[in-house]
């Protein structure tokens, strides 16, 4: 695997900012986009455009053909049964609302397990759903490494959770958690289970089928493919049983003032027109994702953040949020008596980019006892000479600002 | 001083440097140079929230003349605070609201005049010229 022949596709990481090279170390927030993602959104605007599924004409049949097979692409990769169990959605974050309203219609009473380590994304549209219906929303603990403490997640299981939704991959902490036994304990329960998969979709091999989720969540940004695209896997027994979360065009089959028959599946879920373009890029982003070789990207990743840790541990005062043994992607710290957002500040004119502060999870701070980290997060276009540029960077900030 | 004088010598200060690492060590000096605010003040009420740091602010009006204090979990951002405070410190309510404030623009800290930049310089500017509003009513009830 040639990195550098890789970075070719990247041109934004070709740039300087402050007058430095950009050493691009947030794709945890979101991935760059190759070349072939962006001509493939640009030619659909340029050749292809039409509505789809209502036209009889060629456009539209085409535009059609072409989205499905976006869909069929997705389902493959991720090893879904059937094509209908992919909804295209705008990410993540609406697929969990998506699932939220549907099942607090689905179920009374409602109560929810979640995480301790979840972000917004995947806490925020349980705890709103469940407030309306008296429910609870549980959280399972984890220890001081950021792993989840599977015992006390077996006992809020006994409390009868109708839903359990657990990150794949923490976007804070970088633990993988053991889904596959934690989806095993939930249907034990009688729970439905849901995995937010933001950040594991460009990292880790998906098998839904292997891991037997009822839900699969995940966001096209974060795996090279354009923004304001991503998706839903459902099995089908309960994408038929859930009502729809949006209703209009596309999800109707026949309509009069008195009702509405609603569609079949997938489109019961995709009301309105969809982003056709950007599930044409996602498409491309996954044959990007396919043409490399996934074992030697996952060990090229495993490499960057393992040389990470091991420059910022010379640092002194340096502390580690999130040390578990399974991890991916991102390394997430702090250094003693200084601020992330100061650090982040001045390495920012480094030309380094991070992230700073709580990360849209602000209870997995709070269980930390911190104000926010500092997280560098790798995707495949990052460099071993990108880490040392970090690692100088923030030696460097420690100085000034101590 | 006036609050253009005291500008003109925070310009004059800043342009000294060239470097972009010698004006945050100068602001990272000035953070720790903040005059600090009362500890029974360091509490929500006073506190600017953003996303990314902390900070409170605090003012009092003596003789006519307004008085800032203030401190944050950033030093940084108290150094930002700090820049804002010696300008308008000690100044009336009603030159602190008139000042000209196009001394922001050209010390090189422009990426901290971005509205949507949490606890941006705009946000801690904003919340000490509602101090200087209610200070100037207050005067004019009395």
């Amino acid at each position: 695997m040639d990195i550098n022949e890789i970075r070719k596709q990247f041109p934004v990481l070709d740039q300087q900012v402050y007058g430095k090279p950009l050493v691009y170390l947030d794709n945890a927030a979101t991935t760059q986009k190759p070349l072939c993602v962006i001509d493939r959104e640009r030619d659909y605007y340029l050749h292809e455009n039409c509505n789809i599924h209502r036209g009889v004409h060629y456009l539209s049949q085409m535009a059609t053909e072409t989205y499905e097979h976006a869909r069929q692409t997705v389902a493959r990769f991720i090893n879904a049964k059937e094509a209908h169990e992919i909804v295209f959605t705008r990410g993540t974050t609406e697929s969990l609302n998506l699932l939220a309203t549907s099942f607090s219609v689905l179920c009374s009473p409602f109560s929810v397990l979640i995480t301790a380590m979840e972000h917004h994304s995947n806490l925020v549209p349980w705890q709103q759903m469940v407030q309306r219906q008296a429910g609870k929303l549980l959280v399972a603990p984890m220890d001081d490494n950021g792993v989840l403490d599977l015992q006390a997640y077996e006992e809020l299981l006994k409390q009868g959770p109708q839903i359990v939704a657990m990150a794949h991959v923490s976007n804070t902490l970088a633990t993988i958690n053991p889904i596959k036994e934690m989806i095993r304990l939930a249907h034990q329960y009688g729970a439905v289970t849901v995995v937010d998969g933001a950040q594991s979709m460009a990292h880790l091999p998906i098998d839904v089928q292997d891991l037997d989720c009822d839900f699969f969540v995940f966001s096209g940004h974060k795996m090279y493919a354009p923004m304001g695209i991503g998706g839903l896997y459902g099995k089908t027994e309960w994408l038929e049983k859930m009502p729809p979360y949006q209703f209009g065009g596309e999800m109707v089959d026949t309509v009069s003032f008195e009702k509405t028959a609603f569609n079949k599946l997938p489109f019961k879920f995709e009301a309105g027109t969809p982003n056709v373009g950007a599930a044409l890029g996602l498409e491309t982003a996954i044959h990007f994702i396919e043409s490399l070789d996934r074992r030697e990207v996952a060990e090229h990743e495993d490499a960057l953040v393992s040389a990470t840790i091991e420059g910022l541990s010379r640092i002194e005062g340096m502390r580690f949020i999130g040390q578990a043994p399974e991890r991916s992607g991102l390394v997430s710290f702090i250094i003693e008596g200084i601020h992330p957002y100061d650090l982040g500040t001045i390495i920012d004119k480094m030309g380094v980019a991070v992230r700073t502060g709580h990360h849209c999870a602000e209870p997995v701070m709070t269980r930390f006892g911190i104000p926010g980290t500092v997280r560098a997060s790798f995707a495949v276009y990052n460099t071993l000479e990108e880490v040392e540029v970090l690692v100088k960077a923030v030696e460097r900030a420690a100085n000034m600002l101590r | 001083m006036t609050i253009k004088e005291i500008q003109n010598q925070i310009i004059e200060d800043f342009s000294m440097f060239d470097d972009w690492m010698d004006r945050y060590a100068m602001l990272i000096e000035m953070g720790k140079e903040c005059p600090l605010i009362d500890e029974q003040y360091r509490n929500d009420q006073y506190l600017i929230n953003g996303c990314q740091s902390r900070v409170w602010l605090h003012a009092e009006l003596k003789d006519g003349k307004v008085y800032y204090t203030a401190d944050s979990d950033a030093v940084i951002t108290k150094g930002i605070i700090n820049l804002l405070i010696k300008v308008f410190s000690g100044q009336t309510p009603e030159d602190i609201l008139s000042a000209d404030l196009s001394f922001l623009d050209e010390i090189g800290l422009k990426e901290h005049l971005s509205p949507t930049r949490s606890n941006g310089l705009l946000s801690m500017l904003k919340q000490m010229m509602l101090y200087a509003e209610a200070f100037r009513e207050l005067k004019t009830e009395n």
